[in-house]
């Protein structure tokens, strides 16, 4: 029944989903709470004061919990897209390996031999180079995010590689063009600073519950000062960094930004939705309206997209079916071109085979001229080449409006931390503590943006999904997909149980 | 000069290179041979306890190694990638499961709360270094034994099993080599702990331990040893690219490359050294020949299956969708880009070897699990 239901590309969705979205929970932590041992340690070096060792410490072993389950998630990662997306290993490997790669040369080694020193070295070496490795284990965590963020952009925007119709597969041409795409860089910037963002959410958030508790209330404030610098920069540079991002997004990933704001119908000037009901039933292409509710902001989302209040902005049915006053190929016309694409290859590896040069040359020169949508050609019908609408615009906003939120908190802490009465704001401390929850949500709501606003393609414009996953029996990855739910779930328990647990025990024990 | 070199030269330097890593691989694998001994080594919780904390402070290595393992085979032959980790499914998952245990055990055991008690995640651990081990052990052998899968024009993989991958497990000498590596890495286990761990009691045991689990390991070394020497193995005619039989292959293979016997017969002789010297000549310094003994037998077990015109990964489904290094490699744009990327690995590895020599320069005490720093432990 699950398997007429739900087929194997289903399933294999579904797992790296979940896979990815339980090890985004210990991530981000881990990238911004790596930075901030080590200012905490910075401080005691600097000072000596013995106070500052024992905060270095406490978050050190908050810091430690989450990482175990961080390194237990990001293992399936990697080798999911051999075991679930073989045919996506096979045709892009010869380019999204090589970032994996660098990933384990450049920054695994530097983040576990580090980590190791940082934890088992307080006697075993000076103290200096304590520090210094507490340095590289912030400096390994977040090298891991470039080359995995360049890989990723890589998927939102393929540059730097051509196809090969002999080996049908896509190989690299440009490694430079790979790693300094602009979609590569705006996505590390943005996701690395979002994870300085929640870590100092967490580091403010738990010191307060310690205020509100009445409990190591000067190690909490140092804490707290400390975070909030840290988490106020960093937010701002979540804005600056969000907005370059989105602007990427405009001009590489149109389908996607429309999706993000519920545009189906492309005009000039249009409009930033504040705040929006999405209609479910609505499909690309009918008559009916896209919200039940919307209060929206004219010409915004031209600024956004391409820097101009007046500007025209594509919307989904000019993405689908084509718009030739503004020059748009729609997806209809790109799917017949892409099943030429398909046809002529098929011809010209048949004829290669047998060795009939002169029809695979005929073939070839076919397949070139429709080369460029080839990966549309697997796409049954236009309106496929829209993502799901509501999931990416309601992540999208909810990110957007939490994002713009914490900056304000990280003021309000250092408005009252300066002032001297933070102890006593205990709305606040309660903010600042329910703040942890709202920014993982934000965390996670900016994953789902990124990776469904992709869909249908696991290669932009290249390959989608359903050509890119494993010849596989559902059943198969249906099994796997509750073994993985199972056991994360059971050790994400244990992992908050454990923190909890240091929590209540606090730095003084 | 990478920039000058030829294609098949640059698929022949990633196989080794792959090759290296894998090797290193296998010999880091004390950590989970250590983690094995937890229950037969020990007499007391504090002894398992030093067992951990030893274990502990190096099990990311391992891991680490095994991810980049991953990594380089992904980046230089993804054909390979895609076709054993998609059609294997269940032979790397389990392996997989296997790790994801590993990863939380050291850090959750001894912490209060949590949730599944200590001897649960003792038992992950075991798991991890006894099943994730064998079934390692048995994906290697099917370089030798083949696998039941066939590749489309387009180089997509149809597993021609139900049982994506497990069926190889059955093999005799898959089997063999899955327990071989298991009891080689107690081996290994033993032979570190014996040098990283200032406890005589324990370290008694673990020199006993070293030599009996080598002993455990030796038939099933026969086993492999004489599969090499008998074996029809996955030849390539050079001429065409076609996939073979040949009765006797890596024992041509062996017989071919002098270098590779050579590096076989070194690597074992060191491994047999590093053991005796452990159990009767008192010396702690056995793990070095162990892990460097079975770095080099890792590395002529990797050149059999790859160099000298034969098939690494072979289907006995359909003989000509076998995997070579020339047929499932990268480009070579990728090939030499990733080259100039490895120049790094001597400087990750001197940065590595400076960091422990730091670290390892005094023994783990008992003192120290119980001391001032207690907290930080495992």
């Amino acid at each position: 029944m699950g398997e007429q239901l739900l087929t194997t590309v289903d399933w294999a969705r579904a797992q790296f989903a979940l896979t990815a979205m339980y090890h985004w929970i210990f991530v981000p932590l881990t990238l911004g709470l790596s930075f901030l041992l080590a200012f905490f340690e910075t401080i005691y070096v600097k000072t000596g004061n013995e106070e500052w060792k024992k905060i270095t410490k406490f978050w050190m072993t908050l810091f430690a919990i989450n990482f175990a389950i961080g390194v237990a998630t990001g293992i399936i990662m990697e080798f999911e897209f051999g075991t679930n997306w073989s045919n996506y290993s096979w045709m892009v490997g010869d380019i999204f390996g090589a970032p994996l790669a660098i990933e384990g040369i450049f920054a695994f080694f530097l983040e576990a031999t580090f980590f190791a020193v940082m934890f088992f070295g307080w006697n075993r070496v000076s103290k200096g180079f304590h520090l210094f490795s507490t340095w590289m284990v912030a400096v390994g965590s977040n090298l891991s995010a470039v080359w995995i963020l360049v890989a990723n952009g890589w998927m939102q925007y393929p540059v730097g590689m051509a196809f090969n119709p002999d080996t049908a597969r896509f190989e690299m041409e440009n490694i430079a063009e790979v790693i300094f795409s602009p979609v590569a860089i705006s996505k590390f910037t943005h996701t690395s600073s979002s994870g300085f963002l929640l870590a100092s959410l967490f580091v403010v958030g738990i010191s307060a519950l310690f205020l509100l508790q009445g409990r190591h209330q000067k190690m909490a404030k140092q804490s707290m000062v400390v975070a909030a610098v840290f988490g106020l920069l960093s937010s701002t540079f979540v804005g600056l960094t969000g907005d370059e991002a989105a602007y990427a997004v405009a001009q590489k990933q149109p389908m996607k930004l429309a999706a993000m704001e519920g545009l189906y119908d492309g005009e000039k000037s249009a409009p930033v939705v504040a705040f929006g009901i999405i209609n479910s039933a609505k499909q690309p292409g009918d008559d009916q309206p896209v919200f039940l509710q919307a209060v929206k902001v004219p010409g915004l989302l031209s600024l956004l997209a391409n820097r101009d209040f007046t500007s025209y902005v594509p919307g989904i049915n000019d993405l689908v079916f084509g718009n030739s006053e503004h020059n748009i190929i729609g997806a209809e016309q790109r799917i017949a071109n892409g099943k030429i694409a398909l046809t002529e290859l098929a011809r010209y590896k048949t004829a290669k085979n047998h060795g009939n040069l002169v029809e695979a040359d005929a073939a070839l020169a076919i397949f070139n001229q429709y080369k460029d949508d080839l990966g549309y050609g697997h796409l049954q019908k236009p309106a496929d080449a829209a993502p799901p609408v509501a999931t990416t615009f309601y992540s999208f906003h909810i990110m957007v409006i939490l994002g713009t939120m914490f900056p304000l908190i990280f003021l309000l802490v250092l408005f009252f931390a300066f002032k001297g009465t933070l102890e006593y704001q205990r709305w606040l401390n309660y903010l600042c503590f329910f703040s942890i929850f709202l920014g993982y949500l934000a965390q996670e709501a900016g994953w789902v943006v990124a990776e469904v606003g992709r869909q249908p393609w696991a290669i932009q414009g290249l390959l989608p999904v359903g050509v890119a996953n494993t010849n596989l029996a559902a059943a198969n990855v249906q099994t796997t997909f509750f073994i993985f739910l199972t056991l994360f779930t059971v050790l994400l328990i244990a992992e908050l149980k454990i923190m909890i647990k240091q929590i209540q025990i606090g730095p003084e024990a | 000069m990478i920039g000058n070199l030829d294609y098949s030269t640059l698929q022949q330097l990633w196989w080794l290179i792959a090759s290296l890593v894998g090797s290193i691989f296998i010999a880091l694998t004390f950590v989970q041979g250590g983690q094995t001994l937890i229950f037969t080594a020990t007499t007391n919780e504090d002894e398992k306890s030093l067992i951990i904390n030893s274990m502990g402070r190096k099990w990311e290595l391992t891991f680490t190694t095994l991810v980049l393992f991953g990594g380089a085979l992904f980046a230089a032959f993804p054909l390979f990638y895609a076709t054993s980790f998609g059609g294997a499914y269940w032979v790397w998952m389990l392996i997989l499961f296997t790790f994801i245990l590993q990863a939380v055990s050291y850090e959750y055991r001894k912490k209060p709360d949590n949730l599944l008690g200590a001897r649960t995640y003792e038992i992950f651990m075991f798991i991890n270094g006894s099943v994730g081990l064998l079934l390692i052990g048995a994906a290697v052998g099917t370089f030798f034994t083949g696998s039941q899968f066939s590749l489309n024009m387009y180089n997509h993989v149809s597993w021609e099993t139900p049982y994506r991958g497990l069926e190889a497990a059955l093999n005799p000498f898959n089997l063999g080599l899955g327990l071989f590596l298991v009891f080689l890495a107690r081996s290994l286990g033993a032979m570190y702990l014996v040098n990283n761990i200032d406890h005589e009691p324990l370290t008694n045991h673990c020199r006993k331990a070293a030599w009996i689990n080598f002993l455990w390991a030796l038939p099933f070394l026969l086993v492999i040893l004489g599969g090499f020497i008998t074996m029809e193995g996955f030849a390539v005619d050079p001429e065409n690219g076609r996939v073979f039989m040949e009765k006797g292959k890596y024992l041509h293979n062996l017989l071919a490359m002098p270098a590779v016997l050579v590096l076989l017969l070194a690597g074992l002789g060191s491994v047999i050294y590093g053991v005796a010297a452990t159990r009767f000549l008192g010396k702690d310094s056995g793990i070095w020949f162990g892990g460097i003994g079975t770095a080099l037998v890792g590395l002529a077990i990797f050149s059999l299956a790859g160099y000298n015109h034969t098939a690494f990964y072979p289907s006995v489904a359909d003989l000509q969708s076998s995997l070579t290094i020339y047929n499932a490699s990268s480009s070579k744009y990728t090939l030499t880009a990733m080259s100039y990327v490895a120049l790094a690995v001597p400087f990750v590895m001197a940065y590595i070897a400076y960091v422990w020599k730091q670290m390892d320069a005094k023994k783990l005490t008992l003192a120290e699990l119980t001391g001032e720093e207690a907290k930080e432990m495992y």
